[in-house]
């Protein structure tokens, strides 16, 4: 686990202001937005704006563009402006066919050669925001190696889906659970849809619990509030931390003692808890939680 | 000659007189004895209600050349300096100084006064919108003196500045002249920095819209200080005089700052049982009260006092048992005024027993921590909330050095940039509170801390909070703006920026 | 080289952006551009360099600008100039 995406913010691409000041508030990524957010008649503006604040601000986090889809009038247009400023990734709205990666993975991958950036460099991630898109998520998910993530976009899904909002999200259940299996089979993250709740830290925490127990690696978020709180639940516990390390030591240990059996805290370690303990021990590092605070 | 905020100074100013140098906050040792207002006599049963200002403008003696006050307490919603400064034009009386304890952004309706020659010169704590842009350019016929509001008292007590007639704005009076600022229409709260004028001005009138029979309690001035009283139809505009509660900002970018200033709070050494801050006025410091709370709530630590302008806000966190005590020398909403008038744990103080540093004890010698804002500060920690970076006078002195003087962690909180503007500059343009007194940084980008702070420092080192070098924000800011051109500055001196001891730290020159 | 024969314009005029509007001139009249910027003092003349070499890179010689800035960094006022640029020059295609 070398990069997180506990938290992908969105900035809208036409609003100087706040594309400036994106990287202040924490998110692991942040996402400058040329689709929903950006009126029809400045998506010229929106790109060149987006393109030049990639190109000229040094970032403290990975720096996505969410281009129109390819099939718009605007897509393609997007990914010649922006692939030539070098962003981290170029995230794709409403995918539904593993073909569409493909086009945009090949423009990506010419666009590197032309300005000598290395191969590769420019990671992909797609939203699945149909019935059709998730049929197809695992296809999608696994359809090029730059692609990095891939994510529910859930206003969309659920109007495609014939049904409403509600608030325990039963109605987003299949398609969370599919987009971490797709994912998991993929080897990339998985990332949440965006929250509507906004004025609620409770509710907003409740679902981020939710989704971190489903298996995601992240959300997409709207307010750097949201920010704040998913970090919160994504940080692993002094303690979770301490214990990890423990079982650790103890598999450690048993290896040099060549001992067949592995308990730590008088509890039988196997495969899946050794996994779990090395995944929080991984996290903890990133966020640079130090051997200190595990031990209080 | 350069004083030890390294600003190159005059030895003599036209129209301020020798220049005593700043030479570190508590080097220069004051000598004398104090000053008061006249010695007067009042015969049995006088009246002192008058019928008009035109009257009690005769009836104090009002003259060509004399200094007048008036009190800022009613902020934007102060209808007194109009109905004075009128009636006194009306009596053709000139080349007054005005000696307010600050101006606010309604002080416009002064331009006119101004150019009639009605005010010739100004001695207050900042100036705002045209009459700070008339101060700039050199339009009076004296520089400025900005005083902080301890150096303003000070001044007072010393002789320095002599108030010859103080006009003073009572939302309550009674017929003997005894004032509080609770009740009334126009109630305002504390009138702490009206007491100091009413102790020292020769002449003190109140002019209230809220007269009553004697005597009233609480009484925050006294009848022994007053002369003559008016009664007017309304002393200001209660909308403005003060807010319901003053209100959290939304701002994601201060709430950011506000958080991380609070977090320097929690890991500074200083959070612990009976602490004391104060915090400044604006939606972004009512941001850092939620935080403090927040986290006072979490780590079970109750707090000693809060000081100087007091809100709704800290008001409430004393409600609820969070801190003991409220020094209050300005109210800053109705929610203030509210718990002024009932909780007998919010005391009301004078602008001296707040700051004044010639004093045998001034509050903000027990503060722990201020939260203080800036309109740019530099990489040696100089802070000016007073002028813009293009010179222009827009702010005030206000309490931030003598906060930062006496308190033992001064936090700033600015954001890194303020439109295409970098806010941590090479050197700011004037210098109010010196870097010597302020502590840490914090702004949307990061955190820096004092070198002559190396306990802070390794304390924050070891928090969650980014601590960087001030010169490392300074590369930040300039990497998004660029190197901005310096602004030139004529020989024309039309500020005194006095240090709260009354040496001076700094002038405002007149921009080309 | 590109000429401008129609008026187009880019921004807005919100805090950090800047509103661009580029204007026909005669040919060899140059390029003339007004200025507003609450920091005009301390960046105005940056404001102008990077506006004039961006106009000379588009092969633009001769064009009037007014330049509403409102605090705009350097990477907006370019990206700004440009939109407009190509919203001038588009329309012309049209036309």
């Amino acid at each position: 686990m070398n990069r997180l995406r506990r938290t992908m913010m969105y900035v809208p691409g036409n609003n100087p202001g706040k594309l400036q000041s994106a990287g202040i508030y924490g998110a692991d990524s942040i996402i400058f937005d040329l689709e929903d957010a950006v009126a029809v008649t400045e998506k010229d503006a929106a790109r060149d704006l987006v393109a030049s604040a990639v190109r000229d601000i040094r970032y403290p986090c990975e720096v996505a563009v969410r281009i129109n889809h390819i099939s718009t009038p605007f897509g393609h247009d997007d990914l010649r402006c922006i692939l030539e400023a070098k962003p981290d990734m170029i995230r794709l709205p409403k995918a539904e066919y593993p073909e569409e990666i493909k086009v945009i993975a090949d423009l990506i991958g010419r666009a590197e050669a032309k300005y000598g950036y290395p191969a590769g460099s420019i990671k992909m991630m797609a939203s699945i925001e149909s019935a059709q898109g998730l049929v197809n998520a695992c296809a999608i998910a696994k359809a090029d190696p730059r692609m990095a993530a891939i994510a529910l976009g859930g206003e969309d899904f659920i109007a495609d889906l014939n049904t409403t909002r509600s608030a325990d999200g039963a109605e987003l259940a299949y398609a969370r659970s599919q987009i971490v299996v797709a994912a998991r089979v993929a080897k990339i993250h998985a990332i949440d849809s965006v929250s509507t709740i906004l004025n609620d830290d409770e509710a907003f925490l409740r679902e981020a619990r939710m989704i971190k127990q489903l298996g995601f690696d992240g959300k997409s978020c709207v307010h750097p509030r949201q920010v704040e709180l998913m970090h919160k639940v994504y940080t692993p516990t002094a303690k979770e931390v301490a214990q990890a390390r423990r079982i650790l030591d103890g598999i450690k240990l048993a290896l040099e003692r060549k001992s067949g059996v592995i308990a730590v805290d008088g509890k039988m370690v196997d495969g899946p808890i050794i996994t779990r303990a090395e995944r929080i021990i991984a996290y903890a590092a990133v966020v640079g939680m130090n051997k200190e605070d595990a031990d209080e | 000659m350069s004083n030890e905020a390294k600003r190159n100074l005059p030895d003599f100013i036209e129209g301020y007189g020798p220049v005593k140098p700043y030479r570190g906050p508590f080097a220069t040792a004051p000598s004398g004895r104090r000053s008061g207002g006249k010695i007067a006599l009042d015969v049995p049963h006088s009246e002192k209600l008058l019928r008009s200002i035109d009257q009690a403008i005769e009836a104090v003696g009002l003259q060509d050349g004399m200094t007048i006050s008036f009190h800022h307490h009613f902020r934007s919603g102060d209808h007194v300096p109009g109905l004075v400064l009128a009636a006194i034009a009306r009596k053709g009386i000139r080349n007054l100084t005005l000696a307010p304890s600050s101006l606010h952004e309604n002080s416009d309706i002064l331009i006119p006064l101004l150019e009639q020659g009605v005010v010739t010169a100004i001695q207050t704590s900042g100036g705002r919108g045209e009459v700070g842009r008339y101060i700039t350019h050199g339009r009076l016929a004296k520089p400025t003196i900005f005083r902080s509001h301890g150096g303003r008292p000070r001044a007072l007590a010393s002789g320095e500045l002599v108030v010859d007639v103080a006009f003073l704005g009572a939302p309550t009076c009674d017929i003997y002249g005894n004032i509080n600022g609770v009740h009334g229409k126009s109630a305002c709260g504390s009138l702490g920095y009206a007491m100091v004028d009413a102790a020292h001005a020769d002449k003190v009138v109140a002019i209230t819209d809220n007269l009553v029979q004697q005597p009233i309690f609480p009484i925050s001035i006294p009848q022994d200080q007053v002369d003559f009283i008016v009664e007017v139809d309304s002393i200001g505009d209660p909308a403005k005089i003060a807010t319901k509660v003053l209100r959290f900002t939304t701002d994601p970018r201060e709430l950011l700052i506000a958080q991380r200033a609070a977090a320097v709070m929690e890991h500074s050494g200083l959070f612990q049982d009976g602490f004391s801050f104060q915090l400044g006025g604006g939606g972004a410091s009512m941001a850092v009260a939620r935080y403090i709370k927040e986290k006072m709530l979490a780590h079970k630590i109750s707090g000693g006092f809060g000081l100087g302008g007091i809100g709704g806000v800290f008001a409430q966190m004393m409600e609820e048992g969070l801190f003991r005590m409220a020094f209050d020398a300005q109210s800053f909403d109705l929610a203030a005024v509210e718990s002024l008038k009932k909780n007998p744990n919010h005391l009301e103080i004078s602008a001296s027993q707040y700051a004044n540093p010639h004093t045998k004890g001034p509050l903000v010698n027990r503060l722990d921590m201020v939260f203080l804002g800036a309109t740019e500060v530099d990489v040696d920690f100089n802070v000016n909330g007073l002028t813009d970076s293009n010179g222009m006078v827009m702010g005030a002195s206000g309490g931030q050095s003598d906060t930062a003087a006496g308190a033992k962690l001064t936090v700033v909180c600015a954001p890194l940039l303020r439109g295409r503007l970098p806010i941590v500059r090479e050197r700011v343009h004037t210098v109010v509170t010196p870097g010597e007194t302020v502590d840490v940084i914090v702004t949307d980008y990061g955190v820096a801390v004092n070198p002559r702070r190396q306990d802070i420092l390794a304390r924050l080192k070891d928090s969650p909070l980014e601590v960087m070098a001030i010169e490392d924000l300074q590369r930040k800011a300039l990497e998004l703006t660029g190197v901005p051109d310096s602004v030139p500055v004529s020989d024309k001196i039309v500020g005194v920026v006095e240090y709260r001891d009354g040496t001076v730290i700094d002038v405002i020159r007149r921009p080309e | 080289m590109a000429v401008i024969r129609r008026v187009a314009q880019a921004g807005t005029v919100e805090s950090s952006d800047i509103m661009i509007t580029l204007s026909p001139v005669e040919a060899g009249s140059g390029i003339e551009i007004e200025l507003e910027s609450p920091v005009l003092r301390q960046f105005g003349r940056q404001i102008r360099k990077v506006l004039e070499t961006a106009l000379q890179e588009a092969g633009v010689a001769a064009a009037k600008v007014y330049a509403n800035d409102k605090g705009a960094l350097d990477c907006t006022i370019r990206a700004r100039l440009k939109t407009a640029l190509n919203r001038a020059l588009e329309e012309e295609v049209k036309a």
